[in-house]
């Protein structure tokens, strides 16, 4: 089966059976629990947490760690910051501006690790979920907030719409690039600025399209007798197991004692 | 099959004018139509001859600015009907790309039946028949983008089939598309005209596809120019040719040789029925 978009990867395991709420709920947890543990015995069952729920569902650390790439400038830029700035606390190093104190250190390690475990939860929860499943669960999530007016069928419809056809936009991208190319344009050298200014003639092409093709998608839809999120039922029904009991009561336990533990 | 004039209508078309919304010009100038249940309909016309906005009056995507539309006995200007319309007659666009919204063809197909309200478990069944009904059953897990663009136009029609409609309009659905894809999508909706009945408004500008319809209706200028079964209305070469449209390749061969003086005999359209005209003629001689 083809892979719909980049992130999922489809499987049987326990992580991707679980409803996509639990995970979704899950992920919440985890993030606020990043922010609450105290040490570093308690980062450390975090993340031996997370390796552990990444090896039962198959993904493999290289996939897993990928996520920790693009961030690596932010984490570094925070390290030195806490490193070179932090004060007060025993000092280690003095070097003209420069102080180096033991707390600075311990502080921007923390920092690190926070951020690192932040993209490893998330990244394990997109590897494992669908991107129907995700919104579906997200709707679901959201919907006792359609009370009180926010749009939570119509933030869903929009992300899956965006999903859809991001495949068919980058195409279309890598078209008129081609054809551009063809007739000379230079999207490569140049300074900044004078690529900058090569793209245009991609995107104003690629705008109007998108809107056009906007149009004929909303008329689609009312064809098919769109109505917005009222009177609507879904095929797929959304229900919690056990294994979500399960799932709710482990991750329970496991962040208890990442939150408890000393510093 | 049943001749039309003992059919029961589906649509009816009466008196309709429609110029788009701050505009003068109008689009349709007193357009009247009547289909045939399980008639497979064919509409022909040169750009800008109003042929989409006659479709989109057919499910109350649009109402008349004059006249009435009947589907299925239902007036499309009554505000309260306009789902009930547009569930009997469904509707097939031009782009694959732009008329399918979700990421997995299942989904797709399931996304009118959601919007009806139909409960889950029925789903599911139904989603299953109309992807089968169009060959696409293999296909139900794939993500839109992979497919070819026949296959994506037969995921729009599995979408519109799922909803049980009595007609389905197509709008230049082939036009898009390559020979195989075409001949695919074709093949498609003449079995379910056939098979299950269903009536079809085939829009295109392929005169291939025009003469195996039952009728075929010309459109000039937001008119009803010609009327009739291909035969008849390919056989009016000139006429066909002054609103602007070719005939197909052998209605207009027959029609120069006739002028050389062979007899041949009026309404051939395939080079099948050609070959057995001359052969005829020659074995006659
Ligand atoms: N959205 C619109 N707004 C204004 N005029 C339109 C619109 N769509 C089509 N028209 C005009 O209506 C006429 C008929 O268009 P259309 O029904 O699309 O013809 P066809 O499908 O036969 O090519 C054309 O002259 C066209 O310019
Ligand atoms: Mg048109």
């Amino acid at each position: 089966m083809n892979v719909v978009l980049g992130q999922f990867f489809p499987g049987t395991s326990v992580l991707h059976r679980l409803d996509p709420r639990t995970k979704l709920l899950l992920t919440l947890v985890l993030i606020v629990c990043i922010f609450l543990v105290r040490g570093f015995l308690g980062y450390g069952v975090l993340f031996l947490f997370i390796l552990l729920a990444a090896r039962e569902s198959k993904v493999r650390l290289k996939t897993l760690f990928k996520a920790v790439r693009p961030i690596l400038f932010i984490i570094a830029l925070t390290v030195v910051l806490n490193v070179f700035f932090a004060t007060g606390g025993t000092v280690l190093v003095r070097w003209s501006f420069v102080t180096i104190t033991k707390e600075g250190l311990i502080n921007s390690a923390y920092m690190a690790l926070r951020l690192i475990l932040l993209v490893l939860g998330t990244q394990l929860l997109t590897l494992t979920t669908s991107p129907i499943a995700l919104t579906d669960g997200l709707e679901r999530l959201m919907s006792p907030l359609r009370r009180v007016g926010f749009p939570a069928h119509e933030l869903a419809m929009m992300m899956s719409i965006a999903l859809r056809f991001i495949p068919t936009l980058t195409e279309e991208a890598d078209k008129i690039i081609k054809a551009q190319k063809a007739r000379g344009a230079d999207f490569e050298s140049g300074s900044l600025v004078k690529r900058a200014r090569a793209m245009l003639p991609i995107l104003v092409p690629l705008f109007v399209s998108a809107f056009r093709r906007a149009d004929e998608l909303a008329l689609a839809m009312e064809a098919r007798c769109y109505r917005g999120g009222e009177h609507r039922t879904r095929m797929r029904i959304l229900r919690f197991t056990r294994l979500d009991t399960l799932a709710f009561g482990l991750t329970g336990l496991v962040l208890a004692l990442g939150v408890w533990l000393p510093v | 099959m049943k001749d039309r004039s003992t059919r029961d209508e589906i649509i009816r078309v009466e008196q309709v004018c429609f110029a788009y919304p701050g505009q003068q010009a109008q689009v349709l100038d007193a357009v009247n139509l009547s289909v045939g249940a399980g008639e497979f309909l064919a509409i022909l016309g040169h750009n800008g001859s109003g042929k989409s906005t006659l479709a989109k009056l057919l499910n109350a995507l649009f109402v008349p600015s004059s006249g009435k539309v009947y589907v299925d006995g239902i007036d499309t200007g009554d505000a309260d009907r306009v789902w009930d319309v547009r569930r009997v007659c469904g509707m097939v666009f031009q782009n694959p790309d732009n008329q399918l919204v979700a990421t997995v063809v299942e989904e797709d197909v399931a996304f009118g039946l959601e919007n009806l309200g139909i409960p889950a478990p029925e789903i599911r069944p139904r989603v299953e028949d109309a992807l089968a009904a169009v060959g696409m059953g293999e296909y139900a897990l794939s993500a839109p983008h992979m497919l070819s663009g026949g296959q994506k136009q037969r995921i729009a029609i599995a979408g519109v089939l799922a909803m049980r409609p009595r007609v389905i309009v197509f709008d230049e659905a082939t036009a898009m598309l390559d020979p195989a894809g075409r001949d695919s999508v074709m093949d498609v909706v003449l079995r379910l005209c056939r098979e299950e009945g269903i009536t079809m408004v085939w829009i295109t500008h392929f005169m291939e596809e025009a003469a195996l319809a039952d009728r075929l209706i010309l459109m000039d200028q937001g008119r009803v120019a010609m009327e009739g079964a291909p035969r008849e209305v390919f056989a009016r070469v000139e006429a066909v040719r002054a609103l602007g449209l070719d005939v197909p390749e052998m209605a207009e061969l027959g029609q120069r040789l006739n002028k050389r003086g062979l007899e041949l005999p009026e309404g051939i359209l395939t080079t099948r029925e050609m070959v057995v005209a001359l052969c005829r003629l020659k074995s006659g001689t």
